[in-house]
């Protein structure tokens, strides 16, 4: 088992470089480019006395590389900074609105990935029939039209003309359960419906590249059924393109989160960034790409782990 | 006179085929074929490819492969016909009465799950065992089947043993359940030949003592004269001939058949050096990058001119890293290469144009040796137009010449290569390797990918060029036959050294090395009780397994 | 040009309609671009065919405009995104070694933060003016690109007909141009109608969050934004440009597919 250790704390710590690399980027991005956040947050008519003192103040004078390792050395500590429009502290704001976000995404990710495996496989079963068919055209669509305006014509058709969910998507802390989920219905809806699509297609896919290997055409010729060939056969070599599948799709839920969060008016990190990055609040939108991407690298990481533990070869070396 | 085993009455195969761009259409690739087996024969079942020898091996478990459907005709097993049976009594045939090995053992074991499970799992499923009498059972056969550790073999995974192995736990995995029938499908084709060799005997060994009856399907007449008592040749999906293994070797009827039998038996006698080599290689020793193993080893051998010099040997052996560095593709860690006279650069980037003109190669795969998006006139032309500023009409009266040397002629200089046939193809890269006028040709298993008539047409080419052009030919081979047919002089390599090295009769002339032994006693010979004349005498134990 | 399946004929009339009315949208709009000519939100007439926006602009006359400047944008973003992705995929994949490496592990650096995000975390510091935000999205997007015209490269890099045009003694520039990119084509075209497409969503998405094209300028995802809150009166017309954006993204799909299979399946064709 030695090997195989290895090559997952090859991967964790990959990441976590990956990580770093991308705080360097997120910091360089918004600090090589032009505008002066002193005068942004003051207004065009600050006297340069206060510009000068509000300068000191957020450090502004230090070199870049400072800067850099300061707000890193916060953010492994926890503490993000402070918001420039508000003087908020960003952890605690973000703190609430990242277990809203988290909330909204289980529920879609509950909700679309056993639909979108099973749809999947439907689609394997009766493969270029009208299921089939049905699946790949409804696809097309559903990729060709931005997740915000799937939103609003969920909301137009749904919540307006037949009144059967709320339009806008409030929760708080007091609210049941229960209400919780009717309150986000529509928002998971609509997030599952944005990930169903890729998911489907791209499971349909993996395992139809499994069922065309050899090693099921030696199954069939051994007069096994469909369901022991794809159960013994098909499935232990699944796994890891299904996972691969899954990853990649929640990913890219994390991403569709942010613009179904500004459809809805949920109180999430999505709305969070959007709001400070028209204001222009440098270290909020740090703090929220650093979070965002972390969670990305993180799903990505975990297909990679999956897809090692999965491999026969590398579970069983020679 | 009993019923047999296995009757196949007017046998039609059809296939849907997907052309890019075009509606599916449907065509017919077997046409209407009958045989009969006996209990406990074999049947050998031969041809080119397209001649729809597996397909009608498969058919006998009323199988399909992709888009292949059986669309009439009859194949009768125990006395009932398959092709009418319903599915449940399809499964029960499958994988109990009648079992299935295939070419690449390697892909077609599941890699998740270990040998044992698979080997069992028909017999199991098809209750014909208990699991603990069909493990007795596979640990016989592994032992049977000459396996190494025959008792913990079954616990290994398919990628933890080789791929000779491997093969032969597919044959054990098909006797497991004690079957009527074994479709054994070019069971050997994939493996080194002093590897085929074990394998082969290990199944006619096993068919033998178990009484099975098999279909055994090849493209090679030699390999299937060992195991069959019966022979049936086919060609584009009709029977061409039908008979015992020693009519259709010592008496075939068709000419096609004729032509399978005499297959290989070009005569050419051998030159002797007379002047100066044109390339020699002294001292080299090359790796690849990354690597800490050397898989050229002080390599020395020459090459004279309008001479051929067969470089063979088996997968590893460093035959095809020699081609390598001698275009410099790989340059060497020691040694030199001289060449007309000169010291070749190592590596071909800093080699002069006039370097690169007069030493061509030809490559093994001809369709990935062509720009699919050029015509062969293109193809062709380049060099000309390259090394000697040829163009227009001048370019053109050259490239036709060239077309009529290799036997196209000018009609097929505007098309393009996926309109070629395999040893069209092949021609088309010759024409390309001979428009630069070289003094030598490297020519990297040049007939390997093809089958073995056409093959023939290739090596009867290049000799004849050889004669006009007076060009000397590096030919880097794994076949023995093609060695014999073409070369002047032999280089056997062996674990990246050069075993034995002269004349084509000094290397093919007794005593021999232990290896060159092993290697010549390999190659299959078209008559029958080679294979166990071979057996008896045996000196080395085989080098692959 | 015959045998061109009705599928493909249906794209090519639509993504032709769309871009034709996109360049000739002065002389086919009905009213000025920002011109208020009724009440807000006033339902279809034969006056105004969409009936009328948020502040009572004629909305069809909205939707000439706005796909105008998203079609604009989306195609020049499209350009530099192919031409820098194609072009430092191919140096990438022919160079080898160092190059290679470091453009490759770079591109793979950018590629971990999510497109939309990035964008934000640019876009919240840059002046959003339409010649940043085509430079922008078409970087982001060229790592894509990137990816696959050096997947491509590679494969036909190790062809043994490059092989052999490198032993004839060619020069880079030949191998690129004339055995690498011919055979490289087909999937990088039918890949730029779904860039397309892609930026056709990602400026809609960024407008709609109000970082894309800046009012009074029309675009299909400001349209949005600009009618959004008419949803909950149930009045459409923020829903227009969902059928403008799914027939444009249709269409050109189609057309991509039909390019694919067409080029593949010349008589030089691969496979």
């Amino acid at each position: 088992m030695a090997p195989i250790l290895k090559l997952v704390a090859q991967r964790v710590a990959l990441s976590l470089l990956l990580l770093l690399m991308v705080s360097v980027l997120i910091f360089a991005g918004t600090m090589i480019l032009p505008g002066d956040v002193a005068q942004s947050i003051l207004g065009q008519s600050a006297t340069p006395e206060a510009l000068a003192n509000l300068r000191a103040d957020l450090g502004l004078n230090d070199p870049p590389v400072t800067r850099y390792f300061q707000w890193l050395w916060g953010a492994l500590h926890g503490d993000l900074g402070t918001a420039l429009t508000s003087g908020q502290d960003i952890t605690t704001a973000i703190g609430s609105r990242l277990s809203n976000t988290m909330f909204l995404a289980f529920w879609a990710a509950a909700i679309s990935v056993p639909l979108a495996i099973f749809l999947g496989l439907l689609a394997v079963r009766y493969q270029n029939r009208w299921p089939d068919k049905l699946i790949s055209a409804f696809t097309l669509t559903s990729i060709s039209i931005p997740e915000f305006l799937i939103g609003y014509v969920l909301m137009y058709l749904l919540a307006v003309k037949l009144r059967w969910f709320p339009s806008v998507a409030m929760i708080n802390d007091s609210m049941s359960l229960g209400q919780k989920l009717n309150s986000i219905a529509l928002p998971v809806t609509v997030l599952t419906l944005v990930v169903l699509a890729q998911m489907m297609r791209m499971t349909r896919a993996a395992i139809l590249n499994v069922m065309q290997s050899a090693y099921i055409e030696t199954a069939e010729l051994k007069g096994l059924t469909m369901f022991k060939i794809i159960w013994r056969h098909a499935f232990p070599n699944s796994i890891s393109p299904i996972v691969n599948v899954v990853m990649l799709n929640l990913a890219y839920l994390v991403v569709g989160v942010v613009v179904i969060e500004v459809v809805f008016v949920y109180p999430g990190m999505g709305q969070y960034l959007v709001d400070h990055v028209s204001k222009r609040d440098v270290p909020v939108v740090q703090a929220c790409g650093l979070i965002f991407a972390a969670v990305y690298i993180g799903l990505n990481m975990v297909a990679d782990i999956v897809s090692i533990l999965a491999n026969p070869r590398l579970r069983h070396p020679k | 006179m009993s019923e047999p085993l296995l009757k196949v009455r007017d046998l039609k195969i059809g296939a849907t085929v997907y052309a890019p761009g075009e509606p599916p259409k449907d065509i017919e690739i077997v046409h209407g074929v009958s045989f009969d087996l006996e209990r406990g024969k074999v049947l050998g079942l031969i041809g080119e490819s397209g001649a729809g020898k597996s397909t009608i091996g498969l058919s006998s478990m009323a199988y399909g492969r992709g888009g292949v459907e059986i669309t009439g005709g009859e194949v009768w097993i125990n006395g009932r016909d398959i092709l009418k049976s319903k599915l449940s009594d399809i499964r029960r045939l499958r994988g109990g009465e009648v079992t299935y090995v295939s070419q690449s053992a390697a892909a077609s074991f599941n890699p998740a799950k270990t040998i044992m499970e698979q080997v069992i799992e028909a017999a199991v499923e098809q209750g014909k065992f208990s699991r603990r009498e069909a493990e007795t059972r596979a640990r016989a056969l592994f032992d049977k089947l000459g396996l190494p550790d025959p008792e913990n073999i079954g616990a290994r995974y398919p990628h933890q043993v080789s791929g000779g192995q491997l093969q032969r736990c597919m044959t054990a995995l098909a006797l497991c359940p004690e079957p009527d029938l074994v479709v054994f499908d070019e069971p050997t084709t994939a493996l080194d030949v002093t590897t085929q060799i074990d394998v082969l005997m290990a199944i006619k060994e096993a068919i033998r003592d178990t009484g099975v009856a098999a279909l055994y399907i090849t493209h090679d007449l030699a390999v299937v004269a060992q195991v069959s008592d019966d022979i049936m040749v086919l060609r584009n999906g009709d029977k061409v001939e039908y008979g015992s293994v020693d009519q259709i070797i010592n008496d075939p009827q068709e000419d096609y058949t004729k032509a399978l039998v005499s297959v290989r038996s070009i005569n050419h006698e051998e030159k002797a050096p007379t002047e100066e080599a044109v390339l020699s290689v002294r001292n080299v020793t090359a790796r690849y990058k990354g690597t800490k193993f050397d898989v050229l080893h002080n390599v020395n051998v020459d090459l004279y001119p309008g001479q051929t010099l067969a470089v063979v040997g088996e997968s590893g052996s460093g035959k095809s890293t020699l081609a390598r560095v001698i275009t410099g593709l790989l340059p060497p860690s020691e040694g030199e290469i001289f060449f007309a006279g000169r010291t070749l650069t190592e590596d071909f980037k800093t080699r002069s144009r006039e370097d690169l003109r007069e030493l061509q190669m030809i490559f093994q795969m001809a369709d990935v040796a062509m720009n699919p998006r050029q015509t062969v006139g293109t193809i062709i032309g380049r060099p000309l137009e390259f090394y000697f500023g040829l163009r227009g009409a001048e370019k053109r009266k050259r490239i036709i010449e060239l077309l009529d040397e290799i036997e196209l002629g000018e009609s097929f200089i505007d098309r393009f290569p996926a309109e070629l046939s395999g040893g069209q193809k092949q021609r088309v890269c010759i024409a390309r390797a001979l428009a630069a006028k070289p003094k030598v040709i490297i020519c990297d298993e040049v007939t390997s990918a093809l089958d073995p008539l056409v093959a023939d047409g290739i090596l009867k080419l290049l000799l004849n060029l050889q004669k006009i052009e007076d060009v000397a030919y590096l030919f880097i081979t794994h076949d023995l036959a093609t060695v014999k047919a073409i070369s002047d002089n032999i280089a056997v390599m062996y674990k990246g050294k050069v075993q034995r090295y002269g004349s084509k009769t000094q290397v093919l002339t007794p005593p021999f090395d232990d290896y060159t032994d092993l290697l010549l006693s390999s190659v299959p010979e078209m008559r029958l009780g080679w294979l166990e004349e071979v057996i008896a005498n045996r000196k080395m134990e085989s080098a692959g397994n | 040009m015959k045998n061109i399946p009705i599928s493909a004929l249906i794209g090519l009339f639509f993504t032709a309609l769309f871009f034709l009315t996109a360049i000739f949208a002065p002389l086919l709009a009905p009213y000025g671009m920002a011109e208020v000519v009724g009440d807000v939100w006033e339902p279809s007439s034969s006056e105004y065919l969409l009936g009328t926006d948020n502040i009572g602009r004629d909305l069809l006359t909205r939707m000439i405009y706005g796909g105008r400047t998203t079609i604009f944008i989306a195609t020049a973003a499209t350009a530099i995104s192919f031409l820098t992705g194609t072009v430092l995929g191919l140096t990438a994949a022919v160079s080898g070694g160092w190059v290679d490496q470091v453009l490759s592990r770079f591109i793979d650096l950018v590629m971990s933060i999510p497109t939309l995000i990035f964008a934000l975390v640019v876009l919240s510091v840059m002046p959003v003016t339409l010649p940043v935000l085509i430079i922008v999205m078409g970087l982001l997007d060229s790592t894509r690109v990137f990816r696959l015209a050096r997947a491509v490269a590679v494969d036909i890099e190790v062809m043994d007909y490059v092989e052999a045009a490198r032993l004839r003694g060619e020069k880079t520039m030949w191998i690129i141009f004339r055995e690498i990119l011919p055979n490289a084509l087909s999937p990088l075209v039918s890949e730029m109608g779904l860039r397309f497409i892609f930026m056709v969503l990602f400026v809609s998405t960024l407008s709609f969050l109000g970082l894309g094209v800046q009012p009074p300028e029309a675009d299909w995802g400001g349209i949005v934004k600009e009618n959004k809150d008419g949803i909950v009166y149930g009045i459409p017309a923020a829903l227009m440009p969902a059928a403008a954006i799914a027939t444009l993204a249709i269409s050109v799909n189609l057309v991509a597919d039909w390019i694919l299979n067409r080029t593949t399946s010349l008589k030089g064709g691969r496979g």
